[in-house]
């Protein structure tokens, strides 16, 4: 499939995900590794993706990268400028870069963002890559649709205060202190190795890195493969897409009650959600397809 | 400046008079709620001693040449030198930038000011893939060492003073003039003039940057000691606040920002082991001359003070002449407009008068074609007139700072002057200019601003002439425009392909290879850059060169 | 539920982006999602990027003179890569009498100085809705 394919149907499941149903039943199920890069804006994220991709093209691997956004609360627009930073790669064939709006969802990411992975594991990319800014703790999404997250920090962020910011912390799997070649950038590294320790966490987990010149990316992307490789081969990707499975689910089970919750006219919300769940009930009884 | 009892009788009267004058207003109401300036603060509907009371002349203001120089940084200021006029000019090939050059002098301009094109700016040879439909489009376009000789040809450096924008191949262009001059017979000690030279601002707001920040700040430290040593009448930066407005910042932003890059250069010199003292004075600034009348002239003389602080008080400088703030400024493009554009003279006499009036050193004025092209010979002349105009007719040019004592000029200074303290010690808190760069936190401050502005021409709430206002039905387009014409391309492309036949290609490779090494090791390149410039290397060459060594920068955007 | 994506490319070497991140804003707050591609891109990248965003409407915003031969070079490899139908608009500093070669080219509408947001943000709804009309999506 090309490039521009793989983009309509991209648009397709965003905006009519009714039929992404239809879209992937027709696709092979397929797998590959899919890393979530999340931290706040500034840490060098991007950068670091784009050094990243170098480094896996450098060793023959296609790479996909899907860029999230939050979309305006207000306006339901959005300005995705993420891509701009990985300029070096838009015309190479062996790299997809999507961006995409959360478009409201609640764990930051977009809805589709199960969907659109599905898709791009299956059209044979070998690795997806997923982009999300990752300021608060219900901005944990990526933790359910990747199956390692990096997060990114860099000193001068107030990263201090961001480690005990519990939520964030505990779902990655790789930290990536960025920017090493700055001062404090050891302070961080050593309150990082500390919080891990007293967690009972893995602190070789620890990557140093300066995005800008590609220091230490190589050191990232071979914890990378190590990483999957263990996962797949004990059970544990098994658990966690059984784990990402579940919550596609829910985000599909809350979309479909939220449908009819939308035509329920009631001033309790317990009456309102009996009164949806009536109603989807007697249209399957009836045939109607409940649809998601 | 008043006693305190003067001062209690001002209020009590002043007191009862914004009662009185807020009764009347229930009739004559104001034309707005607000009246706002650039940067958000109001103005007050009336200034008085009462605004001033704090003001100590002798810290605050001194005479004019005397610490913290707010009243100016020369004793006589223009009686005894008017300020240089100096149009920013350049297109084509260096043969038609000449003409014009040549043109401007005979016109009675007083400094030569160079405009390059693109691919110039960022590294690229007229035969680059890059370059097609760039070249000579906005400035004049050059290759090599003789692109320069002929750009200069019958003009004699070692009498002239001339600026060139230029920044990320700063190093390069700097090394042709110089090894230009000497061979017109000059010798580069004598040479005066100024590069641009300010990376930090392309970074923030103009975008011909090439390397990273890192090392195109060894660069510039570069320069500054090569020329403390060899070249003393130059001017080795213009750190400049000019395109930061441009882009949308307000007034205080584009010193603050401005002071922001000048805080980092410094520490990035002195850290590079240089003296504050000796290459401070080749420091030099470049700011905008906007709209607001009153505002501008306050922007400047704050700026005069600001500086002179910062110097001594941050960095202990001594040499009064490390603390003197020396600028040039053009008068703001993108005020102009493309509709009516004969309004746009009677706005850059304006925005010169408050550059005049602030005590600029330099002057470009805007051409009234500005929102359509570059200038004519007809359109900067009026452009030029207009300067002379103001020097020899207006007589504001015979008093040094006329306007100091004013009650609000010297409170519009002082306000100004305290909000660029306030986002100084937030670019501190960040961790320095560099790094609010990377954080973006400056672009999103400026963009900010740019938004608001445009919203509030939208909403009618800044008007602007002939464009929101008093509009024409049909306007008159203007009969002639400036067009670059395409074949100069062509013809550029072949003189460098002949150019790169005629040479000595061993020469070449050597001197770039060596260029090379030097850079590698951390030495200064600018001697390297000088010898390969005499080989006639190609501006693409070298900064291919140093591409290889420094890496290439890219941006980070975000609303 | 459809959501109109535009992008908004800076081609050739100019730097100055005050303008296209103007626009980018506000039709952020219309309610687009904008891509934005940064500084210097070349008609490849521009094009490129347009495919894999599948996006709805591309906006150049050119200052420093090249508008004729980047708009065409732009179009020119929209329509060899089967993309030609995705309208495109061009903003900046555009001499009046170039804006009728522009429209030549196949570029939907120009924008010069002095153009107010509102107008720029109703155009794009005008001209992506007759889009929508035609092609019955």
């Amino acid at each position: 499939m090309d490039h521009k394919q793989i983009a309509k149907l991209i648009t397709l499941i965003e905006n009519e995900p009714d039929r992404s149903r239809d879209i992937l039943k027709k696709l092979p199920k397929r797998i590959c590794p899919v890393i979530g890069f999340t931290g706040s804006p500034g840490v060098g994220k991007s950068t670091l993706i784009d050094q990243v991709i170098a480094r896996l093209r450098s060793i023959g691997k296609t790479v996909a990268v899907v860029a999230v956004d939050p979309s305006s609360p207000f306006s339901q627009g959005a300005f995705l400028g993420d891509r701009v930073r990985m300029k070096k790669h838009f015309l190479d064939e062996g790299v997809f870069i999507r961006s995409m709006a959360s478009r409201g969802a609640l764990g930051g990411l977009n809805e589709s963002i199960y969907d659109v992975v599905e898709l791009l594991e299956s059209v044979g990319f070998d690795y997806v890559l997923i982009e999300t800014v990752g300021v608060g703790q219900a901005e944990i999404e990526v933790r359910y649709v990747a199956d390692i997250v990096v997060l990114v920090l860099s000193p001068g962020f107030g990263d201090e205060m961001q480690l005990l910011k519990a939520g964030v912390m505990e779902i990655a799997d790789i930290y990536v202190v960025n920017k090493s070649d700055l001062e404090g950038n050891d302070s961080l590294y050593d309150q990082l190795v500390g919080f891990l320790t007293f967690a009972g966490r893995d602190v070789s987990s620890v990557v140093k890195t300066t995005a800008l010149n590609g220091n230490g990316v190589e050191e990232l992307v071979d914890k990378v493969i190590t990483l999957w490789k263990s996962l797949a081969e004990t059970e544990r990707l098994k658990q966690m897409r059984k784990e990402r499975l579940k919550h596609h689910t829910e985000t599909l089970a809350r979309r479909t009650l939220q449908r009819y919750l939308s035509t329920v006219d009631s001033q309790d919300p317990y009456e309102s959600v009996e009164l949806a769940l009536k109603s989807m009930c007697e249209r399957l009884k009836y045939g109607q397809g409940g649809g998601t | 400046m008043y006693d305190k009892e003067q001062l209690k009788k001002i209020a009590e009267v002043f007191e009862h008079w914004q009662q009185q004058t807020e009764n009347d207003m229930k009739k004559f109401p104001e034309r707005k709620q607000r009246f706002l300036s650039s940067s958000g603060y109001e103005f007050k509907r009336c200034y008085t001693p009462l605004d001033v009371s704090e003001l100590d002349y002798l810290k605050d203001l001194g005479m004019p040449g005397e610490y913290p120089y707010t009243r100016g940084v020369q004793r006589t200021m223009y009686r005894g030198r008017l300020w240089t006029m100096r149009q920013y000019a350049g297109f084509g090939t260096a043969e038609e930038t000449n003409k014009r050059f040549k043109y401007l002098l005979q016109q009675g301009q007083t400094g030569l000011s160079v405009a390059f094109d693109l691919p110039t700016q960022i590294g690229y040879d007229s035969d680059h893939p890059l370059a097609e439909g760039e070249v000579g489009r906005v400035g004049v376009a050059v290759d090599s060492l003789r692109d320069i000789e002929i750009l200069f040809d019958g003009i004699p450096l070692k009498d002239v003073s001339t600026s060139m924008t230029i920044n990320s191949t700063a190093v390069i262009l700097l090394s042709m003039y110089a090894v230009t001059a000497q061979k017109q017979g000059a010798k580069i000690e004598e040479l005066r003039g100024t590069i641009q030279n300010d990376i930090l601002k392309e970074y923030i707001a103009r975008g011909t940057y090439i390397f990273p920040p890192e090392p195109s700040m060894k660069i510039v430290t570069d320069i500054f000691e090569f020329c403390a040593q060899h070249m003393p009448k130059w001017n080795t930066i213009s750190i400049s606040g000019y395109h930061i407005r441009e882009a949308g910042a307000s007034a205080v932003q584009e010193l603050a920002f401005t002071f922001g890059d000048a805080i980092a250069y410094v520490e990035a010199a002195i850290k590079a082991g240089l003296d504050p003292n000796v290459f401070g004075r080749q420091l030099s600034f470049f700011f905008a001359a906007h709209n607001n009348f009153l505002e501008e002239i306050a922007k400047f003389r704050a700026a005069r003070r600001i500086w002179a602080k910062i110097m001594k008080e941050r960095f202990n400088v001594t040499n009064q002449d490390a603390m003197r703030l020396r600028f040039h400024t053009q008068t703001g493009g993108s005020t102009l407009t493309a509709q009516q554009p004969l309004n746009n003279i009677v706005r850059v006499a304006i925005q010169a008068l408050a550059a005049v009036l602030g005590g600029t050193q330099s002057l470009h004025t805007n051409s009234f074609d500005e929102a359509l092209g570059l200038p004519t010979e007809q359109s900067v002349q009026v452009a030029l007139r207009t300067q002379q105009i103001i020097a020899y007719e207006s007589g504001v040019a015979d008093i040094v700072d006329p306007l100091a004592g004013s009650f609000a000029v010297e409170a519009l200074t002082n306000e100004i002057e305290e909000k660029v303290w306030e986002y100084l010690e937030k670019i501190d808190a960040l961790g320095g200019m560099v790094r609010a760069i990377e954080l973006g936190y400056v672009q999103k401050e400026i963009h900010k601003s740019a938004y608001e502005q445009q919203l509030a021409i939208e909403k009618g709430e800044q008007i602007v002439v002939g464009v929101n206002a008093f509009q024409t039905k049909e306007e008159k387009p203007v009969e002639n425009i400036l067009k670059v014409d395409p074949a100069l391309e062509e013809k550029q492309k072949e003189s460098l392909k002949q150019l790169r036949e005629q040479r000595d290609n061993r020469a070449v490779a050597s001197a770039l290879k060596e260029l090379k090494q030097a850079a590698q090791e951390g030495k200064n390149i600018v001697p390297y850059v000088f010898e390969a410039v005499k080989c006639y290397a190609t501006l693409g060459e070298i900064s291919d060169v140093l591409r290889e060594v420094y890496g290439e920068y890219t941006e980070s955007t975000s609303i | 539920m459809k959501k109109y994506r535009i992008l908004i490319a800076k081609p050739g070497l100019d730097g100055h982006d005050r303008g296209a991140k103007v626009v980018a804003h506000a039709l952020r707050d219309a309610g687009f999602e904008v891509i934005y591609t940064g500084l210097r891109q070349t008609p490849e990248q521009i094009v490129k990027t347009a495919i894999q965003e599948d996006v709805d409407l591309i906006g150049l915003s050119i200052l420093s003179g090249a508008h004729l031969q980047l708009s065409k070079k732009v179009i020119e490899l929209m329509k060899k890569e089967g993309i030609g139908n995705i309208p495109v608009f061009v903003g900046g500093i555009i001499p009046p009498d170039d804006v009728p070669k522009l429209l030549e080219i196949g570029v939907v509408r120009v924008f010069g100085p002095g153009t107010p947001l509102s107008k720029i943000v109703q155009e794009v709804r005008e001209v992506l809705e007759g889009v929508a009309s035609t092609s019955g999506s």
